[in-house]
């Protein structure tokens, strides 16, 4: 993942002075006899883009909602940008973005209007106004469609005008939740790219949450990955996968596959052999290194390979060892069953 | 703790809303104006107890519907907030530092402007339907009347969307409790004629004490005394608006 970390660590630095990190202490929320958030605890560095991935019902987005002070915590505290929760809401709102999973715009009025009733729920002054509508906008390339009703816009230009919106203030945390749930391949990649640079910008602090693995994995400083309502792990995206035992190769072999499979199970790079008919699955470590090791072993033993496939661990693969399931459901077909069956083999 | 700015900014959201659309401040306007037509004009020449002569029913019954008006629009305008909510937008308002008081009043001075348009709409309908001109002055009196009126109705209503999520549970509960309090309040005749333990009802009735002090103002005729009825008001309407702070405050607005 391609990063400056020299601008980044010297934003950190300026954030550091102004206020600290975001502190959260054994947060618990139950509805009724179900506990949605369970006892959470984890801190965020200033300047930090904190990543909370989990499934839907997770808990993610409860947990959003009580550090945005919407919803009360049942058990546990919370500090966000120096201000406790419970104590001092009105100040943790003053210093938080939020962009919410679901649609939150006045559709019955254009953007900038929305963008202005917001900026002025902050009490930011009519100069100063002005100035900061015609910065956001620009930043998320709205700037043509600002006096249009909102109800006119597409899907994603909703989204980057929550996203402007969510920036208007200077927040000093920002919250994103789900924001590209739903949007297309290119609209996504630009809001990534938003993120990222008010991030670096503005040195705003932020946490998502996702249930998409490659979101987490590009844009994420550090993942938390959430499921009924805990926490299981806690890393950087190379921290999680380094966790996995290693690289997995597929074989179709032509020859007697146990010949080539007992040849294998000598070298010492290899962690696991897993025969399956004409297929032969091979966990190893140092990929690079040694693939070409296996084919000449195949070559000394006369035995051809008809094809070969190599995947590395993702995230995806760590949040199955977790958990134990796919995040999302996936196509019953053979080659992937048989994949998440690999999977399954090698994280063991 | 109150942001004017806040105030201003939720009335003007609800101003630039009520001006585009048309369809609803002809909707909301429908209802009196047909009461004023038929009730109006039907029962224009009867003659019963507690109506004095020299007035006749139509001029009796206007400020009734002025306040019918106020109390329905106000009611109503909960259904915003249900709408914000369903929306999302409400989620927007309440993540925002903006204090609850401010919050509350800016809903209520928003809505309560609406309110009285509609009211004023439908005291110029009855003008040309030959209710008699009051002078400005009692124009202008009958307006604090009708702020007074409209915040005790739109507390009603914020106090229950603070509490609902639906459109549906929201209007059938409003038209249950407005219904009541709409016909006890003797808008269409005068609450004397009721038998007694439903008149003690219509004593309960805020808009009672409204609608009184509508025709003290504008037809020169009332049961209690105006000052009476702007003291129960003023003191229902700060209680009111306390009541609605307390449900904002407290309220999971999600």
């Amino acid at each position: 993942m391609f990063k400056k970390p020299g601008l980044k660590v010297l934003f950190s630095l300026k954030v550091l002075f102004n206020m600290s990190a975001i502190i959260i202490k054994e947060l618990t929320k139950k509805f009724g006899e179900f506990t949605a958030v369970d006892s959470v605890s984890f801190s965020v560095e200033p300047g930090e883009l904190f990543g909370l991935l989990g499934p839907n019902g997770a808990g993610k987005t409860t947990i959003l909602n009580m550090l945005t002070t919407l919803l009360l915590p049942t058990a546990g505290d919370a500090e966000i940008a120096g201000y406790d929760l419970r104590r001092d809401p009105g100040e943790v709102r003053n210093n938080i973005g939020i962009i919410f999973q679901d649609p939150s715009l006045d559709i019955g009025l254009t953007g900038r209007e929305n963008l202005e009733f917001h900026a002025m729920m902050y009490s930011i002054g009519s100069d100063e106004r002005k100035k900061r509508i015609r910065e956001v906008l620009d930043v998320v390339g709205l700037a043509d469609k600002a006096d249009i009703l909102v109800e006119n816009y597409s899907g994603g230009m909703k989204r980057r005008l929550e996203i402007a919106r969510g920036l208007i203030h200077y927040p000093k945390v920002l919250f994103l939740d789900e924001p590209t749930l739903g949007l297309d391949a290119q609209t996504r990649r630009s809001i990534w790219d938003h993120i990222r640079n008010l991030n670096r910008n503005y040195g705003t602090s932020v946490i998502l949450t996702t249930h998409y693995m490659e979101e987490a994995d590009y844009l994420c400083d550090r993942i938390a990955i959430i499921d009924h309502g805990k926490i299981i792990a806690l890393d950087t995206p190379s921290g999680l996968k380094n966790c996995l035992r290693g690289d997995c190769v597929s074989l179709a072999i032509e020859g007697r596959v146990d010949l080539i499979a007992a040849a294998l199970g000598e070298k010492e790079w290899v962690r696991e052999i897993v025969p399956n008919g004409k297929m032969l699955d091979v966990i190893i470590s140092d990929y690079e290194k040694n693939i070409p090791d296996i084919f000449q072993t195949a070559g000394i033993l006369g035995i051809g390979i008809s094809s070969i496939n190599f995947s590395k661990p993702s995230l995806e693969d760590v949040f199955i060892r977790l958990t134990g399931s796919i995040i999302r459901e996936q196509e019953g077909s053979r080659q992937s069953a048989r994949r998440d069956r690999m999977r399954r083999r090698m994280l063991r | 703790m109150i942001q004017g700015k806040v105030i201003y900014v939720l009335w003007r959201r609800e101003m630039i809303k009520y001006f585009r659309a048309k369809s609803r401040v002809v909707g909301a306007i429908a209802m009196p104006a047909f009461m004023l037509i038929f009730q109006g004009m039907g029962f224009r020449k009867v003659e019963f107890p507690g109506l004095p002569e020299s007035i006749g029913y139509f001029q009796y019954l206007v400020p009734g519907i002025i306040g019918m008006t106020l109390l329905f629009t106000a009611a109503y305008a909960g259904m915003s907030v249900i709408m914000d909510k369903q929306f999302g937008f409400l989620k927007e308002v309440m993540v925002t530092p903006a204090s609850r008081v401010s919050i509350v009043l800016g809903m209520i001075s928003g809505s309560a402007t609406t309110s009285i348009l509609q009211a004023l709409i439908i005291m110029m309908m009855s003008v040309l339907l030959g209710f008699r001109l009051p002078f400005i002055s009692a124009i202008l009196s009958s307006v604090v009347i009708m702020v007074l009126i409209s915040i005790t109705f739109i507390n009603i209503g914020l106090i229950l969307s603070s509490v609902l999520k639906d459109f549906h549970g929201f209007s059938t509960i409003i038209n249950f409790i407005a219904f009541p309090l709409f016909l006890l309040s003797g808008a269409l005749f005068p609450v004397s004629n009721l038998p007694a333990p439903i008149r003690i009802l219509s004593y309960f009735d805020p808009l009672t004490y409204g609608v009184d002090a509508l025709r003290g103002v504008l037809i020169g005729h009332c049961e209690f005394s105006i000052l009476l009825d702007v003291c129960i008001l003023l003191t229902l309407s700060v209680l009111m608006v306390c009541a609605s702070v307390y449900f904002f405050r407290r309220a999971e607005m999600i």
